[in-house]
This record gives C-alpha cells, sequence and structure tokens, in this order.
C-alpha cells in the first residue's frame, strides 16, 4: 500500500470532521432533523478513514518500508514483530494519530449504539467530537505527517528507541489514550448540554458509562505506566512526581470525581452545574496533558525529543476548547434548573466531600506541575518541584478522603446517620487497629507513621466487606437469603465495595514498599554474594549473550533462601547496535507479594560491577490494587441500568420530583 | 458548584440556607487546607537551577542545594574506587568539578547535557547525590539547552550536541 493513499484517507477524514462540526449542529439549531440525521453516518465514514490511514501507516512498518521518514526514523528491519506494530505509536506522529483514531473511534460508539438518545443531543454531541477531531487533524497534516517521504530511501532504519522496546510501553499508550480521548465523550455531552440549556437524569445515565469507561482504561493505562518505568528504567521506583506522571494523575483524579458527582446528578437531579463543570475540567485536564507531554515545555525525566512550535499548535488547540467550553459554561450554566436537596450528612454529602477532596488534591498536583513554568515565565528562575511538595499535599488530602470512601457507600441518601454507620463499620475499625498493633510487633524500624496506615489500608478493605455483608444481611439473615440478596444487588453496589476495597490494597503496597523497602549497592565480582533481606545472592558469572538488535553482557545471579537455592536472577546492561544506546534490564524476583528487584551498572576494567538491589516487600500489591478497582469499574460498567439505557426523560423527571418531595 | 436550589420545606433540621452555608463553608475549608498545604509544601521542596556561569556570578554560598546542568567536559569523566565518579560539567565558560557516588544512568556520556542535584561545596565543587537520566539520546534538558544558549554554544535548531545524532531530523 502506497503511503499517500493513508494520508489521502486523512485528509478526506478531516473533510468528513468539518461536515461533522457545522451541519448536525445546524440542523439540531433550526430543528431539521434531516440534517441531524446526517451525523452518524458522517461519523462512521470518518473512522473508516482515519483507521484507513492508521493501518497504512502499520503497514509500512511491518514491510520495513523506510521511504516513510516516520518508519526510517523509528524501525529496524530485524526488530521484533510487536515492537514494529508498537513502532507505529512509539512516537510522535505515530501516536498523534493514534489519538484521532481513539477520538473517531468514540464517535462511531456514539453513532452506533446511541439510537434512543435525542435527536438533538446526539447531533451536538457528534458535532463537538467533530470539532476536535477537525483540530488534531489539523496537527497532524499541519505540523506531523506521518507520511513524509525520503528520497533516496534510506537502506536501513535508525530503530525504535529501546527503551520503548518493551511490552509494557507497548500496550501503554493505546490504554492511556483510550482513557484520555475517553473523556471527550464527557465533554462532549458536556457542551451539547450547555447549547442546549437542558439536562436531566437521562443524561447522567448516558454520560456514566462513557465516563466509567474512560476511567477503566485510564487506569489501566496509569498503572500499566508505573509499572513498566518500575522494571524498565532500573531505578525501582514506580511513581516519581514527574510532570508527566501528573499530566495523566490530573485527569484521572478529575475523571473519578466526575465519576461520584454523576451518580448523585443520576440518583437525585442535584449537582448538575457541577457535574458539567467537572466533565469539562476533566477533558481539559486530558487536553493539558497531551499538550505537556507533546511540547516539551516541562523538563521530565520521561521526555523525548521534541519539537517547540508544535507544542504551540496544541497550546492554541487547548485555549481554544478550554477556554471557549468555559465561556460556554459562564454563559449557559444558569439555565440549568437545580434539583434535589439534602442533608449535609447523606450519601450525597459523602460524594461532594469526595469531589472536594479529589478536586482539591488535583489542584495541588495541578500547582505543583506548573508552578515552574509559570514562574520561569514571570521570573526567568528555573527551579524543580521535588517529590516531598506532593508527598507533603496530595498524602494529606487523600486521607480523609479514603476514610470517608468507607463511610460513604452506607450512609443512606438524602439523610444519613452517622453514628449508625460507624456502628456497623465496627468490625473493620477493629481489624484495622488489630492490623496497627500487628504491625508494630512484627516490624522493626520503618516510619512511625507506616503501622497507622496498613491499619488505615486494613479498614477500607474490610469496610469495603463490610458493605456487602450488610446490603446482603450476611450472618443476620439465613445464607440462603443472603445468596439470594447477593444475586440481587445491583452489579454497581459490587462494584463500589470492589472498587474501594482496590484502594485499600494499593494502599497497602505502597506503605509497604515505601516504608519497608531494603537497598543496598555493592561491587561485585564474579564469585561475590551480597546478603538483602534474608536472601543471599552470588554473582556466578558475567556472560555476554547476542539478541536480536542488541547485545546482553549478563550477570548471572544465584538467589538463597535461608540456604536453599529458590532461582536464578540475570539482569543485563544491554546496547542497543543500531543506535549505540545502551540500557539496563532490571531483574525480578518475585516471592508471594513482594520482589527482588536487581538492577545493574557499568562494568569496570577490572571485571567488577556495581549492583544495587532492593526488597520490595508487598510491591506487587500497588498493581494488584488498580487490577481490583478496574474489576470494580466493570462490574459497575455490567449494571442493568447501564445496559437497558435511559428511561424516557419526561417520566423519569415526574419519578424524580415525587421522590423529592 | 451550588447543590441546593429547589426550595426546601423547613421543618426538617437545617434550613435551606443552613444547608448551603455549611457546604460552602466545608468547601472553603477543604480548599483552604489545600492551599495551607501547598504553600507551606512549597517553601521547602523548590530547588533552583544553575548553570556553571551562574554559581560563580551569583557568588552562591557552599552548602547551596541547586540543581547544576551543563555538558559533561570531555575527558573528565574519573571513576574511582567503590563505585565514586568524578567529572566536570561547563557551559563553555565555567567548569565545576563534581563528584557522585553511585551507578550513572544509561545514556551519561561525556560531551552530553547532564542535570545534577546536590549541595555547593567548598571551593566551587559540587557533590551530586543524583544524576538525573533521560530516556531519549537526542533529547537535551531544557534548562541546558537554555543555558547553553545564553554562552552562545548551542543554537535553538541545532541537533543537541552528539557525535551520533542523524543527518536530518524534523
Amino acid at each position: 500500500m502506497s503511503p499517500e493513499i493513508g494520508h489521502y484517507a486523512l485528509v478526506l477524514g478531516l473533510a468528513l470532521a468539518l461536515f461533522q462540526s457545522v451541519v448536525p449542529i445546524w440542523g439540531s439549531r433550526k430543528g431539521d432533523a434531516t440534517l441531524m440525521a446526517t451525523a452518524p453516518s458522517v461519523a462512521l465514514g470518518q473512522f473508516v478513514f482515519v483507521t484507513l490511514a492508521f493501518a497504512v501507516l502499520t503497514h509500512a512498518y511491518l514491510v520495513s518500508d523506510f521511504s516513510v521518514e516516520n518508519v526510517y526514523l523509528n524501525s529496524h528491519s530485524s526488530k521484533p514483530l510487536i515492537y514494529k506494530i508498537s513502532g507505529v505509536w512509539g512516537n510522535h506522529e505515530g501516536s498523534m494519530l493514534l489519538w484521532v483514531v481513539i477520538l473517531t473511534l468514540f464517535s462511531a460508539l456514539v453513532a452506533l449504539f446511541g439510537r434512543n438518545l435525542p435527536l438533538s443531543l446526539k447531533a451536538n454531541v457528534l458535532a463537538v467530537q467533530g470539532w476536535i477531531t477537525v483540530a488534531f487533524l489539523v496537527f497532524i497534516l499541519k505540523t506531523s505527517n506521518p507520511f513524509a517521504r525520503l528520497a533516496p530511501a534510506p537502506f536501513e532504519g535508525r530503530d525504535l528507541n529501546p527503551l520503548l522496546q518493551d511490552v509494557g510501553l507497548a500496550i501503554h499508550p493505546p490504554l492511556l489514550y483510550l482513557g484520555y480521548v475517553g473523556f471527550s465523550m464527557s465533554f462532549a455531552f458536556a457542551v451539547a448540554a450547555l447549547i442546549d440549556g437542558k439536562i436531566d437524569a437521562a443524561w447522567a445515565r448516558w454520560v456514566r458509562p462513557w465516563t466509567l469507561v474512560a476511567w477503566i482504561f485510564l487506569t489501566a493505562g496509569i498503572s500499566m505506566g508505573s509499572y513498566w518505568a518500575y522494571y524498565e528504567l532500573g531505578w525501582g521506583g514506580w511513581w516519581f512526581w514527574d510532570p508527566v506522571e501528573n499530566a495523566s494523575l490530573m485527569p484521572w483524579l478529575a475523571g473519578t470525581a466526575l465519576l461520584h458527582s454523576a451518580i448523585v446528578m443520576e440518583k437525585r437531579e442535584a449537582l448538575k452545574v457541577w457535574t458539567v463543570l467537572l466533565a469539562i475540567l476533566t477533558f481539559s485536564l486530558s487536553l493539558l496533558g497531551t499538550f505537556l507531554v507533546r511540547s516539551g515545555v516541562l523538563t521530565s525525566v520521561h521526555a523525548f525529543a521534541v519539537d517547540p512550535e508544535r507544542g504551540v499548535f496544541i497550546l492554541a488547540i487547548l485555549v481554544a476548547f478550554i477556554g471557549g467550553s468555559l465561556a460556554l459554561y459562564a454563559w449557559r450554566a444558569p439555565l440549568l434548573k437545580q434539583g434535589g436537596l439534602f442533608a449535609p450528612v447523606s450519601r450525597e454529602g459523602a460524594l461532594v466531600f469526595n469531589n472536594l477532596f479529589l478536586t482539591a488534591s488535583c489542584a495541588a498536583v495541578f500547582v505543583g506541575t506548573l508552578y515552574p513554568l509559570a514562574l520561569e515565565t514571570l521570573t526567568g528562575a528555573k527551579i524543580s518541584v521535588g517529590p516531598p511538595f506532593f508527598n507533603w499535599t496530595f498524602g494529606p488530602l487523600m486521607v480523609p478522603l479514603v476514610i470517608a470512601m468507607t463511610f460513604g457507600p452506607l450512609v443512606a441518601w438524602k439523610r444519613g446517620d452517622l453514628l449508625a454507620v460507624a456502628q456497623r463499620l465496627t468490625v473493620a475499625l477493629v481489624v484495622g487497629i488489630a492490623a496497627i498493633a500487628v504491625t508494630y510487633a512484627v516490624t522493626t524500624g520503618g516510619p512511625v507513621l507506616a503501622p497507622l496506615f496498613v491499619g488505615l489500608a486494613a479498614f477500607i478493605i474490610v469496610g469495603a466487606m463490610v458493605d456487602i455483608a450488610e446490603r446482603t444481611q450476611l450472618f443476620r439473615a439465613p445464607a440462603s437469603v443472603s445468596f439470594a440478596r447477593a444475586r440481587g444487588l445491583p452489579r454497581a453496589a459490587w462494584g463500589t465495595a470492589v472498587a474501594h476495597a482496590g484502594v485499600g490494597v494499593m494502599l497497602l503496597g505502597i506503605v509497604g514498599e515505601t516504608a519497608y523497602k531494603q537497598e543496598t549497592i555493592v561491587q561485585m565480582r564474579p564469585g561475590d554474594s551480597v546478603q538483602v533481606a534474608g536472601y543471599d545472592l552470588t554473582l556466578q558469572a558475567l556472560v555476554p549473550v547476542q539478541g536480536p538488535n542488541y547485545r546482553d553482557l549478563v550477570a548471572r545471579l544465584q538467589v538463597r533462601e535461608g540456604g536453599v537455592p529458590v532461582g536464578m536472577m540475570e539482569p543485563a546492561k544491554r546496547l542497543y547496535t543500531a543506535r549505540n544506546m545502551p540500557t539496563t534490564e532490571a531483574a525480578l524476583k518475585t516471592r508471594g507479594v513482594s520482589q527482588l528487584y536487581v538492577s545493574p551498572g557499568d562494568a569496570t576494567a577490572d571485571g567488577s560491577i556495581a549492583m544495587r538491589f532492593f526488597y520490595k516487600p508487598m510491591v506487587l500489591l500497588i498493581w494488584i490494587g488498580t487490577l481490583v478497582m478496574m474489576l470494580g469499574g466493570l462490574l459497575s460498567l455490567s449494571d442493568r441500568r447501564l445496559r437497558v439505557g435511559a428511561p424516557k426523560p419526561s417520566a423519569r423527571r415526574a419519578a424524580a420530583v415525587q421522590a423529592a418531595e | 458548584m451550588t447543590t441546593i436550589g429547589t426550595p426546601a420545606p423547613a421543618s426538617r433540621g437545617m434550613t435551606r440556607k443552613q444547608r448551603r452555608l455549611t457546604l460552602i463553608g466545608l468547601a472553603l475549608g477543604v480548599l483552604g487546607l489545600a492551599a495551607g498545604l501547598v504553600l507551606y509544601s512549597l517553601s521547602g521542596s523548590i530547588t533552583l537551577f544553575q548553570s556553571p556561569t551562574d554559581v560563580v556570578e551569583k557568588n552562591l554560598q557552599p552548602g547551596t542545594r541547586m540543581r547544576l546542568g551543563g555538558l559533561v567536559e570531555g575527558g573528565s569523566v574519573r571513576r574511582g574506587e567503590n563505585m565514586e565518579v568524578a567529572f566536570a560539567i561547563t557551559d563553555g565558560r565555567t567548569t565545576i568539578p563534581v563528584a557522585y557516588r553511585g551507578i550513572l544512568p544509561d545514556l551519561f556520556r561525556e560531551g552530553q547535557g547532564v542535570v545534577t542535584e546536590g549541595v555547593l561545596g567548598p571551593d566551587r565543587s559540587f557533590r551530586a547525590d543524583s544524576v538525573l537520566a533521560r530516556h531519549d539520546e537526542n533529547y537535551m534538558p531544557k534548562e541546558v539547552a537554555d543555558s547553553l544558549k545564553r554562552q552562545g554554544h548551542w543554537k535553538p535548531g541545532d541537533p543537541a550536541p552528539n557525535p551520533n545524532a542523524p543527518a536530518r531530523q524534523r
């Protein structure tokens, strides 16, 4: 396939996107059903063309067509197949193309599955999606054409950055983008609601599954990226509070708040104006994240070479969309009718509490990430804001949040009784205190606060179980009754409990890794041994190994626990020959949910090698916790009420008004 | 972000106004807490970036914690016992010797840009406790690029000073 076909398909996609951003919304303003009805087919057409362009680029990678500059710069004929494919989005141009593919995919999903959406809402939503598509397609065609050709075609490619030749990073960008771009749906729904000047529970019922899908993917993407940084970079850290990481955390925090406020809106028709604002902010932060990563304005340990002119373009997109949507919000939001009344102590109140703390912590991360940029622009001083800042702002804001998270699901709607809830949580409290006591007794050293956090994690996990036990009347009713109730429980209730338990599991992993890890660096020769956390590691030999597109110097280490061999660890210093670029391949040995971690340094002329050893207790719980959270999200997504679609708005409103009386 | 709209029957405990005030109070409290934490932490966890010339011109005192960045001077890297490494950071005008103990990042090379964090010692030597790594051999830390530009050693648009730089880079 000729690369020009891909280029042409992108231009056709842009033409359709221009149509989609004007005609349907014009139809909805004029009340013309024919014009509105054009949106779905145009959205599908766009998806087809943009996907075709993506397929053409992928094909060029697969056949190593080095006449395409993008392939030449990022691929190599000896590269394994999976990295030829992942190389497509392992670079700026390709990853922006993937961004747009996902954007049009979401538009196509609305077109296909939005049959029971009101016609004008659907037309407006697709039009807003069209605006975003136009902006990014123009960006690609103008500044980042992935199909640019080289003449004469080079004989061999320059290979993909070796750090990106990794399974974790092959799937990290698509997951992250599905999350980032998924929030464009809630954004489009919010803007569409503002244009129409009306919003109701049916709207929330539509927005929630999209937000949930985006949230699940973003959680997966962040988690994957964190695990990649942990094992591939060889520093043994899993979160660095780096601008690029923060860029993905901010939309996650805002998106989590949005998920929760949408519940209040759906069930109680309250928090409408706030939910719309959150939807706008969440996608704005996604755009900001794209800008921060793609423009290189911030110094990041994860930074790759970037082109500043592109940054200006993305900044323009950013200003247009954020500024435009906030202006629209200021103008139209007062039209939205207020609803639902509740007491401060109530389920709604708990969710408001959640929203306050999530947005406050998001704001704190925002300040820490952008303060250096603002200061440099204003005064020229170059500063960096270190991890202590984030630990001291983000940490204290998270503690009340996770405590409230345990109480929230047990509080009744409208008016709750905090004391009754506390009584029902007695079991969780007892387990938490027991966990603190046990941790104090068992561990030596470590920060004084660490056992308290272990207790908090136990409280959260058991609290989530109490939630389910209460709903099923476990131990109070006969087992058969409890079982029947458990089956009849809405999946969303299961989802809440599971996702909240996931937070506890993750917290446990974070405390274990942060407070009780052990670390040592030693210079070793073959035959030397080192002791780490009860394990003996012996360096047997340093062996050169030839890989497909790299050379390894492998350090063979035998691991013994109490004198008994439990296996080998083989970290390596790797040299990618095409780029002459060295990387460190850390070795991991999993023991339960804990890990031994070995990262080699440079071998010296006298035959010795520096080695860095970590023992990371419970470290795997960090990522297992995020998996549990995602499982909770999936359970909630499978809830019947989200599948059967929204009831007629008028009937729903009447019911809600009745319920509110 | 107001949440209460329809008139309430005032019979149930709080009035509508009281509920709204409670909520606003809570919101302000959380914002205040966040702002307080931000201000408190910002004062303690900021490090300034300095170029070697800054160190001399601003006459920075020993004991100053900072980020020092520039190019690793060619031929300056010496490896000693026990993972001690000595090298020099230069911006073309001024050169500062740096001592570091530990494992250097993979892409640490002579003639390339580097950012280190640590404490300025007596007689203008620098003790680094971390050397920042990068993911990409063409990537030049922005602060280093700016400071080299000021000294006239690097023009925007040039590839980073790297012998393996590609012939054509968009």
